[in-house]
């Protein structure tokens, strides 16, 4: 119930804030030099005055500014998102292609980020100052000292070339017309590399992250209060302190799920995963306007669903939060 | 009070504290906290420790549980509760100590509370520790509790967490999770501080009720007289890591014999409100890190001779019951406060 009356406030402030993104991507096509008629004039090479007057009478381009405007929210309710001259097809229709495979390596990496980085974090101040927690400070900070793309290319080269354990590219092996368990291990084969290099970063911060909140909690009154109730050590620290210490990161990796798209645009296109981040990169360099504002779009809506989702994580974990 | 209810003199005690010291150390210092403490509490009976900020007192209890981070702290001298060595428990007959022998109530109820558990849980959780009850069983167990430290809607209020209910019912809740497993001594560390005037009173009554119907021994901490002339049966004056004086609260009451407890009470009796408690003394407390030799009141009494700065004054009796710690016991001229 408390949940429901929430989830309904999030979706409605949800709404300016999609609006805005629209307006937004409205103004950047019209602040872009040229438009849309003299891109494709361009590449045809023959750019005749009439044949571009007819393309802009086509495109609508000729209307004043505030009809195009409502032309295009109308487009954008009806998720609309325009059409990719460069792909010959409709923009969303790319878009969907490609967004199972990045909210597959998203949500992998994410995951692991949080889970492996909370689990680390809570070895290391389990044992302070010890032989394990010097050595999980010393990894994740060299983990958190390196770029994403060189880790995917060092990989590469070790796991896929040198070694050959690891494929080197791509969502699954291609010809290979695998069904079942064996698409499913395929699968998860080829992620190994891109999940690891978009999770890296994160999952060291987090393991410090929660390290330092786990140290914090375990001086708090409440944990005299437990040992004073005759708890175990282990029940303390699993049952409370623990409990609270995820608090940190779960308001970390809030913040940063959507950090989370931006990384995998260099991931995607290292690892060429067939994901909304290649395509994004392939609609940068041939100029695709339509195409990147529409994937703008979209990855502006999944950060928006993903805040929600976490937000709503951290209500059922702290009964604190007013809502 | 009074003076029938007082326990027979010759039932065993339940807690017996010889020679107790506490220090903690660090790289930078080391902090003598306890110097060598000595008391005893018969069962049904409700020690006072009374002292300013910093005298020992929360240590002292502390250390009764061994609540104190293990690393850094050195105990020494002899705790003995219901005939259980206290220092020398294993970790799984202390944990059986810790909640169900003995159980102790905090000056913070907000803080001491687990702030994502529901009061309910957490007292739950005590029961089915010690009690080995089900679930069901212990949750109309801690209904019971509830009703008992007088919860309105107690069914209701189970399911609060700490931060819906306000100081006041927290500490109740607080006291239904010591009281749940029925402990036969209770450590109670300043626990109406930090409530407001009229609620402090409340919870000062509902303990002192508690303690009576269950019978329980207790150590009460507190700063103020006044408290502890409303609960304690015998008072134990604190200072710098020691008693100064001890005895039966009438007694003490109307005849302070240590100039501390002179200077304590002339403060409470004239002072504008019970809080200044013992500002009105001249002076700080001497340094934990470096105590000085002799009396550690010396430099701020107002009858110090040379003979208090060369060594600790011993133990006088000047009655059965009574001790104090100073040169001057016996000698007639008395501290102008
Ligand atoms: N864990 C600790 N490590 C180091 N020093 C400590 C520790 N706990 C207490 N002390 C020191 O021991 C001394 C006595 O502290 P204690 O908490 O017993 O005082 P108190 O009499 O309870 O005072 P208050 O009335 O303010 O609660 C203080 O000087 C304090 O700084
Ligand atoms: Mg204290």
């Amino acid at each position: 119930m408390r949940l429901a009356r929430y989830l309904g406030y999030r979706l409605l402030l949800a709404v300016p804030v999609i609006l805005g993104i629209i307006v937004l991507n409205f103004f950047l096509i019209h602040a872009a030099p040229g438009d849309a008629a003299s891109v494709l004039a361009g590449e045809s090479g023959a750019a005749t005055p009439e044949y571009m007057a007819l393309l802009r009478h086509k495109f609508g381009l000729d209307q004043p500014l505030s009809t195009q405007f409502a032309v295009y929210l109308l487009n954008m309710a009806h998720l609309d998102l325009g059409y990719s001259f460069r792909n010959d097809s409709p923009v969303l229709e790319l878009i969907l292609d490609r967004l199972g495979p990045t909210l597959l390596l998203m949500l992998t990496a994410f995951v692991v980020a949080v889970l492996l980085g909370s689990l680390l974090g809570v070895l290391a101040a389990s044992g302070r100052n010890g032989w394990r927690d010097n050595l999980i400070s010393l990894a994740s900070l060299v983990a958190y000292a390196t770029p994403g793309f060189w880790l995917g290319l060092m990989m590469i080269v070790v796991f896929a070339i040198n070694l050959a354990w690891l494929p080197t590219s791509g969502l699954d092996t291609v010809g290979a017309d695998n069904e079942g368990w064996d698409e499913v291990i395929d699968i998860a084969r080829h992620l190994v590399m891109p999940a690891t290099a978009l999770s890296l970063f994160y999952l060291a911060l987090y393991a410090r992250v929660m390290r330092a909140s786990m140290l914090e909690q375990t001086g708090m009154d409440y944990v005299t209060t437990a040992r004073a109730k005759g708890q175990t050590e282990r029940r303390i620290i699993f049952g409370h302190v623990l409990r609270n210490a995820l608090l940190t990161v779960v308001t970390m990796a809030g913040v940063q799920a959507g950090n989370l798209i931006g990384g995998s645009i260099v991931v995607e296109t290292v690892f060429g995963w067939p994901g909304i981040g290649t395509l994004a990169f392939n609609a940068l360099q041939s100029r695709d306007l339509n195409l990147l504002l529409g994937i703008f779009f979209v990855s502006a809506c999944l950060v928006v669903v993903v805040n929600l989702i976490v937000d709503l994580v951290y209500v059922t974990l702290d009964p604190r939060i007013e809502i | 009070m009074d003076g029938t209810l007082m326990p027979q003199a010759d039932i065993a005690p339940l807690v017996e504290i010889e020679d107790l010291t506490v220090r903690f150390t660090s790289r930078e210092a080391t902090v003598s906290a306890v110097n060598g403490v000595s008391f005893s509490v018969k069962p049904g009976e409700v020690l006072c420790i009374l002292g300013e900020s910093g005298s020992g007192k929360s240590v002292t209890l502390r250390a009764m549980m061994r609540l104190l981070p293990e690393k850094r702290t050195t105990i020494t001298g002899r705790i003995t509760i219901a005939g259980q060595d206290v220092l020398g428990l294993n970790a799984r007959d202390l944990r059986a100590l810790r909640g169900g022998l003995v159980s102790m109530i905090f000056q913070e109820p907000m803080t001491a509370l687990d702030p994502v558990y529901t009061v309910g849980e957490q007292i739950i959780e005590t029961l089915r520790k010690h009690r080995n009850m089900s679930r069901e069983g212990a949750r109309a167990r801690a209904l019971d509790l509830f009703e008992l430290v007088k919860i309105p809607s107690p069914e209701r209020r189970l399911d609060s967490y700490p931060h819906e209910l306000s100081g006041g019912l927290r500490q109740r809740a607080m006291i239904a999770m010591a009281l749940s497993c029925g402990p036969r001594l209770l450590l109670a560390d300043e626990p109406t501080t930090a409530l407001d005037a009229t609620v402090q009173i409340q919870v000062l009554i509902l303990l002192r009720r508690l303690q009576r119907e269950l019978g329980m021994g207790t150590i009460f901490v507190t700063h103020d007289l006044g408290v502890a002339s409303e609960i304690a049966d015998r008072i134990a004056v604190m200072y710098a890591g020691r008693i100064v004086e001890e005895g039966p609260v009438a007694d003490i009451l109307a005849n302070p014999r240590h100039p501390y407890t002179q200077g304590l009470m002339a403060s409470t009796v004239h002072g504008q409100h019970r809080d200044a408690d013992i500002q009105a003394i001249p002076g700080s407390p001497p340094d934990l890190r470096r105590m000085p030799a002799g009396c550690s009141f010396g430099p701020r009494c107002p009858t110090s001779q040379p003979r208090c700065r060369e060594a600790f004054p011993p133990i006088s009796h000047p009655s059965a019951d009574r001790m104090v710690r100073c040169f001057r016991e016996g000698e007639e001229a008395k501290a102008s406060f």
